[in-house]
Formats: structure tokens, C-alpha cells, sequence
């Protein structure tokens, strides 16, 4: 994973809450996901990219942060145990991938349906064979993150350092 | 005029609706796929589509194909995230007449609705 594709991510999440949300959001230093977290996951919205780049995005608050940001993107205040509470983090944190997936040029992706998990300290185990950073945000409403596990696939690889050779 | 909304997720079913009532249209049906969608586009014969693409059981594409096959020729809006140039255009191909990318604010879904409907107007 290289910095544009952290850049990518910032830019989607920044694009996603200001457009939608109407909240302004603010990146942390972005840190490797061994490291110790800044909140516990409490709610977090995961999708999957497959094709020339593969891996998962996953999109974690505090509850009561995730309440308040639904609040912001709905209208409405939605209890954490409704599915609809699910349905809207699953809908940011698809806005936010298929968006960051835009920007990875020349670069063929796709994107899983999102699933959502809710339940205090949860981990979501991230692919081992695939670099993981954490980016930590900050908005009115509080903290959240966006965990973010990357790897080209053999394939695109091999095109990439094909056509590196071509033009040299 | 007779709109059906076409996305998995309700809260961007419920985002879309309240724009659309905003601008004027009252009569609005709601499908969480494409499968969804086909079963009842007979009945209620929308005049506008709006379609996400990712979508289980029947993805926005898909169903884009088969309402084209089967004679569908209401004018279609596709919403979603996938915002390369080659989904643009492989969207087009199938028959999507405009494309907005999510995310949007009211203005810019309301602005495309009525381009598509000028545009099909016009032809």
C-alpha cells in the first residue's frame, strides 16, 4: 500500500461526511493496525475489494458516535438494535470504498455488498498477507476510524512491472 | 410522475425519496433489488428509474439489461458509488441514460433528474 492510496481513503471519508453528513472531518496520523487503538470498536461497517487490488475497509465507531453521525446522515435518530441502524453504516462505509476505489488508477476493483457487526471490543481480523493502517478521524461528533488492508493481486503485479519494463 | 427507487439500502432509499418529494414527485415505489425491482415494474410502470449498481440477488446492471430486453423504455438514472469511466460507459451501453455519483447533495440528484427528463423529452 502506498501513500496515494491512504491519501484516496482520506479524501473519500472527507467527501463522504461533508456531502453527506454535513460534517467536517479531521485525519490523524495514520499508524499499522498492530498498534494499540485509540477507542474500542463498537460498531464497525466492512467491505471487501477483490480483482487487481485486494483486502478489506473497515469503517469503526463508539456507538454513540455512530448514533450521532446517522443522526447527521438520516435526519433521524436510530437505536443501535434497528436493522436500519446497520443499513446506514453499511452505506457510508460503501460510499467511502466505492469512492476510494475510484481513484486507484488504471486499476480494475470491485467491491463487496457491506456487512455490518455491532458488539463492544469486537476485532475484525484483517487478511495476514496484507499491509493494514489504521487512519484515525476526528468530527464534531467524535472519533472513528477507517482500517484499511491492501495488496495487489499476482496479476495486476505482474502487468504493472510488465509494462515498467516495456517503457524502459 | 411515477418514480421507483432501486437500491439495497434503505437509508439511501429514504434519502432519495425525501429529495424526490422536495422536487415535486409524490408517487414513489421502493425496490431492494434487481429482482425486486423486475417483479414489480409491470404493476406500477415507473416513469423514471432511479438504480444502484451493487446490489444482492440482481445487481443495478443486470436488471438495466433485462428491463431494456423486455421492452422497458422509461428513462433510467443509475446511482452509485462505482464512479470509473469504464462502468460510466459500460452503464451507458446497457441503457442508463444519466449517471450520478454517490455521494451527492439534493441539488446535484435533483438537477440530473430533470437533464434526463429534458433530454428524453427533447428526443
Amino acid at each position: 500500500m502506498d501513500a496515494s492510496s491512504i491519501t484516496s481513503f482520506v479524501a473519500s471519508t472527507h467527501q463522504v461526511f461533508t456531502t453527506m453528513l454535513s460534517l467536517p472531518v479531521t485525519a490523524g496520523k495514520p499508524y499499522t493496525c498492530c498498534a494499540v487503538p485509540k477507542f474500542e470498536n463498537e460498531v464497525s461497517g466492512i467491505i471487501g475489494m477483490s480483482g487487481d487490488v485486494q483486502g478489506m475497509v473497515v469503517l469503526s465507531f463508539p456507538t454513540a458516535t455512530a448514533r450521532k453521525a446517522i443522526q447527521a446522515f438520516t435526519g433521524m435518530d436510530i437505536e443501535p438494535s434497528s436493522p436500519d441502524f446497520a443499513d446506514a453504516i453499511g452505506e457510508l462505509v460503501n460510499m467511502i470504498s466505492g469512492a476510494a476505489k475510484a481513484k486507484f488508477e488504471g486499476k480494475n476493483v470491485s467491491i463487496s455488498c457491506p456487512s455490518v457487526v455491532i458488539g463492544k471490543g469486537h476485532k475484525v481480523q484483517q487478511p495476514s498477507d496484507a499491509l493494514c493502517i489504521t487512519i484515525p478521524f476526528e468530527c464534531p461528533v467524535g472519533e472513528f476510524s477507517l482500517e484499511v488492508a491492501m495488496k495487489v493481486a499476482k496479476s495486476a503485479a505482474n502487468t504493472t512491472s510488465n509494462s515498467a519494463a516495456r517503457a524502459a | 410522475m411515477k418514480v421507483m427507487l432501486v437500491d439495497d439500502s434503505k437509508t439511501m432509499r429514504t434519502i432519495q425519496r425525501n429529495i424526490l418529494l422536495q422536487i415535486g414527485y409524490k408517487d414513489i415505489e421502493e425496490a431492494c433489488d434487481g429482482q425486486d425491482a423486475l417483479s414489480k415494474v409491470s404493476a406500477f410502470a415507473p416513469e423514471l428509474l432511479l438504480v444502484d449498481w451493487n446490489m444482492p440477488n440482481m445487481d443495478g446492471i443486470t436488471f438495466v439489461k433485462t428491463y431494456r430486453a423486455q421492452g422497458g423504455k422509461s428513462p433510467i438514472v443509475m446511482v452509485t458509488t462505482e464512479a470509473e469511466k469504464t462502468r460510466v460507459v459500460e452503464a451507458i451501453k446497457a441503457g442508463v441514460n444519466n449517471y450520478v455519483v454517490k455521494p451527492f447533495t439534493p441539488e446535484s440528484l435533483s438537477q440530473r433528474i430533470s437533464e434526463t427528463l429534458s433530454r428524453v423529452k427533447a428526443a
